[in-house]
């Protein structure tokens, strides 16, 4: 190799690298840990100012994901939330660059709290994924131009919930994983990310589950962790082939978080395992402790702690070791998005629009917070020095100063 | 020039133009060609990457595409057509005229004039003003909202008479529920009340036999009697003794057929609920049920839909169920289970039915 040629490979890789750490490309960001590498150095003081907020076209759970400089966002509307929206925006300047339209060709009744756009979208880097409570799943580059569509209600019409369905996808790979779980046609499927095409699909506990397959990171075998009220079951993401399952049941709201090979399960509280080392198709449970209970918010991971949001609205801090809870402060909720760890804070945003920036340092005491004004029910993300948030009605970018 | 470099460029500069016109039809085919669980896909996700590409001349040939595509196929032809639109809203070759003639065409498909109409506000923000007082009868749900939506407005602009005259207009175009309701409201307010049931064709007189076994959630296969055979003077055997057919109605505000009030509150336990429809023609139809029980549905003898949740809400349209009438008489079978869940949450036995057009308007009955 050439040392021009060198250097360029160099750069390129770096420019990959970089990318790859700025982008926040599904629920609980592109690990799904709810951290972001280049914003969790814990050097950020909490003070916070609002760059830009640009309108939306309808409602949403759905978190904004970010790729390279541009914020996708989906929504839903009309009279029965037929109309499926994705967009996007500059994260430069809130500017929308594109929107596409789309009718349901599954089911759109939902519990009228949550919207058929509550499923986050993903994205591999080069596609966006936008996945909506009628199971479909909509593919397109990242300049807006249609790759493929799934209608997973259309194909199996029993898939669905009459209260709404909030699953989100994620991408490992050169597959989305998505888990349609209900209480009729349940199942878990993962889809060819270039044709649409189903690689693998496996039946699921026929009850409702609201929680999303969670990736577990590991060098040699991509697997995914599928929660449901039955338990956790890892799969191999390329193939859906079952590799364990820890069958004591667990919420099917919040979801599980993976460190350090360890799973947080909300399971008999939080449930922390572990897979076994004398059983290949069972876990280890490291500890099980009884009085973390997280709400509807996903518990979140940082550093050596655990930190879990009751339905209360109380925030606890737990060593990851024993599970021990080390202290407790109560924030103002209630909450429907899971918290988020930006440059070493807790971000909480209640429904009722108020972002709460908690210091872990401090015992959960709230350093910062900003009033929007507007119910959201969206988790954050966060990229390259900035909060994006969505509401009913609005997408903030947030400063981190 | 040499004259083989000369028709070698020429054809080069022809060839593609051609290529173009001729494949932008093949492409939509191979895309409406989709089906369900994937297949299709290889060949249709190369065709609507190339029909994204098409030139915006394309575009209103695309649009059109969606009339003769299932509701799949219907997006990925919408989602071509607004990457191609989008082009041409940019350099100014997607025309107001060309988008305006076709919204004209009613017979073209509801998503694909809806479209048109959304393209047509972004090439001349004018023309929705123009158009908007048209569609108060739109057979495009989405437009015929935005007709109701502007005649609710006048409504409320008026005053006296004039008021009364605009609700009642705003009426006759309105299916959605919270327009529906809005108007009602108004009317009552004025003096003027409406049966909103009759206005959504609420089926309200059944007859009803049962309770059938339902315990542990046994029932939902098992056939009981009516499934075979209805015989409204039959009796069978059921899960707490003989039973027999019997006509009831309902009078909830709702249009709700509550079974829970109407006979007993039993747990465990199946109802069948029987009906016959008098349609004014052979139609397209779409049955709209609500219920938070387990339920089967049967039209003229076959089965269009089963469903085995219980206690995830009741709400209105809560399913939609496309099919066929046939003209004359037509025989509904609803087959409704309860199962033995004890929370405050989860005793509701009961369901709302209707029949209405792919518009979303009540068909009613011939008289």
């Amino acid at each position: 190799m050439t040392s021009r040629f060198t250097l360029f490979a160099v750069m390129g890789s770096l420019s990959l690298s970089l990318t790859v750490q700025a982008d926040w490309r599904q629920f609980r960001g592109t690990e799904n840990s709810g951290l972001s590498a280049m914003d969790s150095t814990g050097d950020w003081s909490g003070e916070t100012e609002i760059a830009w907020d640009s309108g939306l076209p309808g409602r949403g759970l759905a978190c904004p994901i970010v790729v390279g400089d541009r914020v996708y966002v989906t929504a839903s509307s009309g009279p029965r939330q037929e109309t499926l929206h994705v967009l996007c925006f500059s994260t430069t300047d809130g500017k929308q660059l594109w929107e596409r339209s789309f009718q349901a060709t599954g089911r759109t009744v939902t519990h009228p709290k949550t919207s058929v756009a509550a499923p986050s979208p993903a994205s591999d880097g080069e596609r966006i994924f936008a996945f909506y409570s009628s199971n479909d799943l909509i593919c397109l580059d990242l300049d807006g131009n249609l790759q493929w569509m799934r209608g997973l209600t259309y194909d199996f019409p029993n898939a669905s919930n009459s209260l709404g369905m909030s699953s989100s996808p994620v991408v490992v790979g050169e597959t989305v994983i998505v888990m349609v779980e209900c209480d009729d046609q349940s199942f878990s499927a993962g889809l060819n990310v270039v044709t649409g095409e189903t690689k693998w699909q496996i039946d699921r506990p026929r009850r409702a589950n609201w929680t999303s397959p969670v990736i577990w990171p590991s060098d040699n075998q991509a697997q995914v962790l599928l929660q449901s009220s039955a338990g956790v079951t890892a799969v191999d993401a390329q193939t859906g082939q079952e590799l364990w399952t820890y069958s004591e049941g667990a919420s099917t709201i919040p979801s599980l978080v993976v460190s350090q090979n360890i799973a947080y399960v909300p399971s008999n509280g939080i449930t922390a395992l572990r897979p076994g080392e004398s059983s290949s198709t069972e876990p280890e449970i490291v500890w099980q402790v009884g009085n973390l209970s997280p709400g509807t918010a996903s518990p979140i991971v940082w550093g050596d702690k655990l930190y879990v949001i009751s339905g209360a609205g109380v925030l606890t801090s737990a060593s990851l070791e024993d599970g021990k809870r080390l202290w407790q402060a109560r924030l103002k909720g209630p909450f429907s998005a899971s918290p988020i760890i930006a440059g070493g804070k807790i971000v909480a945003v209640n429904e009722e629009g108020f972002v709460q920036v908690a210091d872990p340092d401090k015992d959960g005491e709230t350093v910062s917070s900003v009033e929007l004004n507007e119910t959201i029910l969206g988790t954050p993300a966060v990229s390259d020095g900035a909060i994006y948030v969505r509401g009913d009605n609005h997408l903030w970018k947030i400063l981190m100063k | 020039m040499k004259t083989p470099l000369c028709v070698a460029l020429v054809l080069t500069c022809l060839v593609p133009s051609i290529l173009i016109a001729a494949e932008t039809s093949d492409l939509i085919d191979l895309v409406q060609a989709i089906g369900h669980k994937g297949d299709g896909h290889p060949r249709a996700v190369k065709a609507a990457r190339e029909l994204a590409q098409a030139p915006s001349g394309d575009a209103l040939e695309i649009l059109a595409a969606i009339d003769n595509a299932n509701p799949l196929a219907a997006n990925w032809l919408a989602g071509a057509f607004q990457s191609v639109a989008d082009r041409g809203v940019k350099s100014g070759d997607l025309k107001a005229n060309d988008l305006k003639n076709f919204l004209g065409e009613t017979s073209h498909a509801a998503m694909a004039r809806t479209l048109a109409f959304e393209y047509l506000t972004k090439v001349d923000s004018d023309s929705g003003e123009q158009l908007i007082p048209q569609m108060l009868n739109d057979p495009a749900p989405a437009l015929r909202r935005k007709g109701v939506a502007y005649h609710i407005d006048l409504a409320k602009k008026a005053e006296g008479d004039a008021a009364l005259k605009q609700w009642k207009r705003a009426l006759d175009g309105a299916i959605d529920e919270d327009h529906v309701e809005e108007i009602a409201k108004a009317l009552k307010d004025a003096g003027e009340e409406i049966d909103t049931r009759e206005h959504f064709g609420l089926i309200r007189e059944w007859h009803v036999i049962g309770p059938f076994d339902n315990r542990d959630q046994k029932g939902f296969p098992v056939a009981y009697p009516p499934e075979k055979q209805v015989d409204l003077d039959a009796q069978y055997e059921g899960m707490k003794g003989e039973v027999t057919w019997e006509l009831l109605s309902s009078d909830e505000d709702d249009g709700a057929f509550d079974l829970a009030k109407l006979t007993e509150p039993h747990k465990g336990a199946i109802d069948y609920a029987y009906t016959e429809f008098q349609s004014p023609d052979d139609l397209d139809v779409q049955f709209r049920l609500a219920t938070p029980n387990a339920w089967k549905l049967w039209v003229n003898g076959q089965e269009v839909f089963a469903r085995e949740e219980y206690h995830r809400g009741m709400r209105f349209d809560q399913y939609i169920v496309p099919g066929e009438l046939k003209k004359g008489k037509n025989t509904i079978l609803l087959k409704v289970c309860q199962n033995e869940q004890e929370q405050d949450w989860a005793q509701r036995w009961a369901f709302q039915f209707r029949i209405v057009d792919p518009s979303g308007r009540a068909v009613h009955e011939a008289k």
